[in-house]
């Protein structure tokens, strides 16, 4: 019987090595940490969506690793004297999945559904522009409503993504259960919450730089899982590894570790205006903010729930941007001046209704704010949601203060215009100040980079006083990666970008 | 026995119309907007409003329950809100998954939990029973998703003997799909094998002290045929009830083991959704395994007919 058992182990051993040869000649297998939504570029709402988009979807523009646009789709642009007219220089020679030419006429159809599909998720991103021209095959014009500076950087994300307007026309509604793009991957078949298949399109412009045939995303939800799978062979890659696995990942000596500061931050939104719930002293009064954020040790809390191994921040604007305010320094941990400031403000002890979501990891973050925030004279209640219901409470203003996580864009004006002007989408504390709104306007109304930073600076000095939203860290991007992956580069937004990536032995 | 049938069909209709409309409302009752946590990060009220108007979300809940029953009557169950795919093409893709991870499991429970319970009744009092009984109650009392982790990181990472997680159609390769299926098996089956084993052992015991064993001992048959033949038979029929509803419950999905080792099945499927507020889904599966449910309890009901002849007349 024994014997049997070693036998069967055995054969099951080299059966399963056999498999993993066979198979991933150059397959590339990505553990991602959710499950994405619907694949339409302008329907699509998930961070994790992008990640797939990434191998399926060119853009015209992209980003690379230091945050600076440079071309994809488009190999030149240029703006008239007022900024309102952006021309672009096409690709030549490039074609959607399906075979048909890539060309003005297709950006123009993408830039329309992306303003005028129904549900389009990109209409707010692209909003300035008023009508797109196409000058010749290979040349189009966006001309603008007004002068607006984050649009290259939404066209190198979801926004810039072409989709194949024959496919986009017959598909309609079903468009992303069969989506037709330009990139170096094409979409082979999906199981929902289990894997999506893609394969190298023998057609890309830039096909000597892909060596790979086959990239499979499977979505698994628990971090730990997902390194056990890259442990034992089944993954190559891993999204978002948990913090409290990368010392396995370094020991490891099969594996390596990648990893990036996010363009995301995690901050705590305080109602300061909507609703009922605004009306205390947290909510009216800056200096209680003030203590409250005095109160709080980032490096504590990047220790002790992240080991570490985030990057602790007072600012909206990750520290791999180039409009990040090196001169904007984090306040040190001050109980005492905390006490003063509430004295200040006549109150004595001030309690706080802290909404987290359900999660272990932001649980510990909400946690520690209560027992720092404590000895300083905050009595913090932790509530744990649920996310949907969360984002509902948010809407309603049905919250006193919340810890929230933004993904983050390349443009600094996404991470604060939404946020923080009196009528953004996203104002879920209805907080505002017209200089704010004036800075974050000016900044978006020039492509000046100077003229840029200096409004952000100034934007974010309204920020640091009146702190509608007290910005705790950026999290960092960390990648598991078998050692035989070659060529992958770590970029701040989180994509995994496939050119140039490739398996040895 | 045609009445019969006909008469537990006619009570089906109106138990699932029940249950769909109770879980309906209670998805309703649920705090947080659908369309708003489909809205995705960005929350651009125009979408939000565009996802209402697309899926009848500001019609009254009844209006929205009669769309979906109208559909279901013609087949259309309705898309998913999160990924646009028809739910119906969903609950057929996790159907064969589901299908035969609760066969599996159902195999590795019965020959586990019936022969355990079958010694430890037999062997009552002793080393046997004693450890039957260990066996049994750690086998209930260890979390799935523990003994999922615990052995995806001793066979797959330690080892490196079996694939840590996911799934792999049999369609594709068998061999692979079992590699896969041995462990998530083994975890749900072990589960549920303490049940039948606490089940197959009191009812071995009663079936033991019956008349009827004590006359086929005095008639002199041997142990085995007393045991297997006379007692046995008739322990079966509680035995049988259990497992069969056991497994419907199976085939309505298992959360966690499909969560730990990544296996796309009902569980996973309805989990996501109602965190999703994915309605339409939630309501599919409900459906189904809701219709699953009924049709085990008729086939334990017919099974009885089958082991228990005293039931036929």
């Amino acid at each position: 019987m024994r014997r049997f058992w070693k036998g069967s182990a055995l054969a099951l051993l080299s059966a399963t090595t056999l498999f993993a040869h066979a198979a991933s000649a150059q397959t590339l297998t990505i553990g991602l940490a959710e499950d994405p939504d619907q694949l339409d570029p302008d329907r699509a709402r998930s961070y994790v969506g992008r990640i797939v988009f990434t191998g399926m979807c060119d853009k015209l523009v992209d980003l690379d690793d230091k945050l600076n646009i440079v071309p994809q789709l488009a190999t030149e642009w240029s703006w008239n004297d007022d900024q309102t007219v952006l021309t672009m220089t096409l690709r030549d020679g490039v074609t959607f999945h399906d075979g048909t030419p890539f060309n003005a006429e297709a950006v123009k159809y993408n830039i329309e559904r992306s303003l005028n599909l129904p549900g389009s998720n990109r209409r707010n991103e692209i909003s300035a522009v008023d009508h797109v021209e196409v000058v010749d095959g290979h040349t189009v014009k966006l001309h603008l409503k007004q002068p607006f500076a984050p649009l290259l950087a939404a066209l190198s994300d979801r926004a810039g993504m072409m989709i194949s307007p024959k496919a986009a026309e017959e598909e309609g509604e079903n468009f992303s259960r069969n989506p037709v793009c330009s990139g170096p991957f094409k979409f082979v078949d999906r199981v929902a919450q289990d894997k999506i298949t893609l394969e190298k399109y023998a057609g890309y412009w830039n096909k000597d730089a892909i060596h790979l045939d086959r990239v499979i995303y499977r979505p698994i939800p628990d971090a730990t899982v997902r390194l056990a799978n890259l442990q034992s062979g089944q993954l190559d890659i891993i999204d978002r590894a948990a913090t409290s696995d990368l010392k396995q990942i370094r020991d490891d000596s099969s594996l390596k570790l990648e990893s990036a500061v996010s363009l995301g931050y995690s901050g705590i939104t305080i109602n300061t205006d909507h609703g009922p719930r605004a009306d205390n002293p947290l909510g009216s009064d800056p200096r209680v903010r003030e203590a409250f954020e005095l109160s709080i040790d980032r490096n504590i809390i990047n220790q002790v729930a992240y080991d570490g191994e985030f990057t602790p921040d007072n600012q909206p604007i990750s520290t791999q941007s180039p409009f990040h305010a090196h001169s904007l320094k984090s306040p040190v941990r001050d109980v005492e001046r905390a006490k003063a400031l509430l004295k200040e403000a006549g109150v004595d002890r001030v309690s706080i209704d802290l909404m987290a979501t359900n999660s272990p990891e932001v649980m510990r973050v909400a946690q520690i704010i209560q027992s720092m925030a404590g000895q300083a004279g905050f009595d913090v209640k932790v509530t744990a949601t649920e996310f949907a219901t969360m984002l509902d409470s948010y809407d309603r203003g049905d919250f006193q203060a919340g810890l929230l996580n933004w993904s983050g864009r390349a443009d600094p004006d996404g991470n604060l215009y939404a946020f923080l002007t009196c009528d953004g989408t996203l104002n879920d504390g209805e907080y505002c100040n017209a200089k704010l709104d004036e800075q974050l306007n000016k900044a978006r109304r020039t492509n000046d980079t100077a003229a840029r930073h200096e409004a952000y600076e100034a934007a974010e000095r309204i920020l640091l006083t009146d702190r509608p939203i007290i910005y705790l860290y950026h999290p960092n991007w960390f990648w598991g990666l078998s050692k035989r992956v070659e060529g992958f580069k770590p970029y701040p937004d989180g994509m995994i970008r496939l050119t140039n990536v490739s398996l040895g032995s | 026995m045609f009445a019969f049938i006909f008469r537990r069909v006619l009570i089906a209709v109106p138990t699932l119309l029940l249950i769909s409309l109770m879980v309906f409302s209670l998805q309703l009752l649920l705090p947080g907007d659908p369309a708003l946590a489909l809205a995705g990060e960005e929350r651009d009220p125009a979408v939000i409003e565009a996802i209402r108007e697309q899926y009848h979300l500001n019609d009254p809940m009844i209006v929205q329950y009669g769309h979906w029953l109208a559909g279901v009557f013609t087949g259309d169950w309705g898309i998913s809100l999160r990924n646009q795919m028809a739910v119906t093409d969903l609950l057929l893709s996790k159907l064969p998954v589901t299908l035969e991870l609760a066969i599996l499991a159902m195999l590795v429970a019965l020959a586990i939990g019936v022969t355990a319970g079958l010694v430890s009744a037999v062997k009552k009092g002793t080393r046997w029973d004693f450890g039957a009984n260990v066996i049994a109650l750690s086998g209930i009392s260890i979390p799935n998703f523990w003994l999922g982790i615990m052995l995806i990181l001793l066979v797959s990472v330690r080892w490196g003997l079996l694939p840590a997680s996911g799934y792999t159609s049999p369609l594709e390769s068998v061999s692979r799909n079992l590699e896969m299926m041995v462990m998530p098996a083994l975890v749900l089956g072990t589960a549920i094998a303490a049940i039948m084993m606490r089940h197959t052992r009191s009812a071995m015991i009663q079936a033991m002290q019956a008349d009827y064993v004590r006359t086929a001992r005095a008639k002199g048959l041997s142990e085995r045929v007393v045991i297997l033949k006379h007692a046995f038979r008739n322990a079966l029929v509680p035995v049988v009830t259990m497992g069969t509803l056991q497994f419907g419950e199976l085939l309505s999905g298992a959360v966690l083991t499909e969560q730990v080792f990544t296996i796309p099945g009902f569980g996973k499927l309805i989990v996501d959704a109602v965190f999703n507020r994915d309605y339409a889904v939630v309501q599919g599966v409900v459906l189904f395994t809701g219709t699953v449910f009924i049709v085990m309890n008729f086939i334990a009901d017919l099974l009885y007919f089958l082991l228990n002849p005293r039931l036929r007349t």
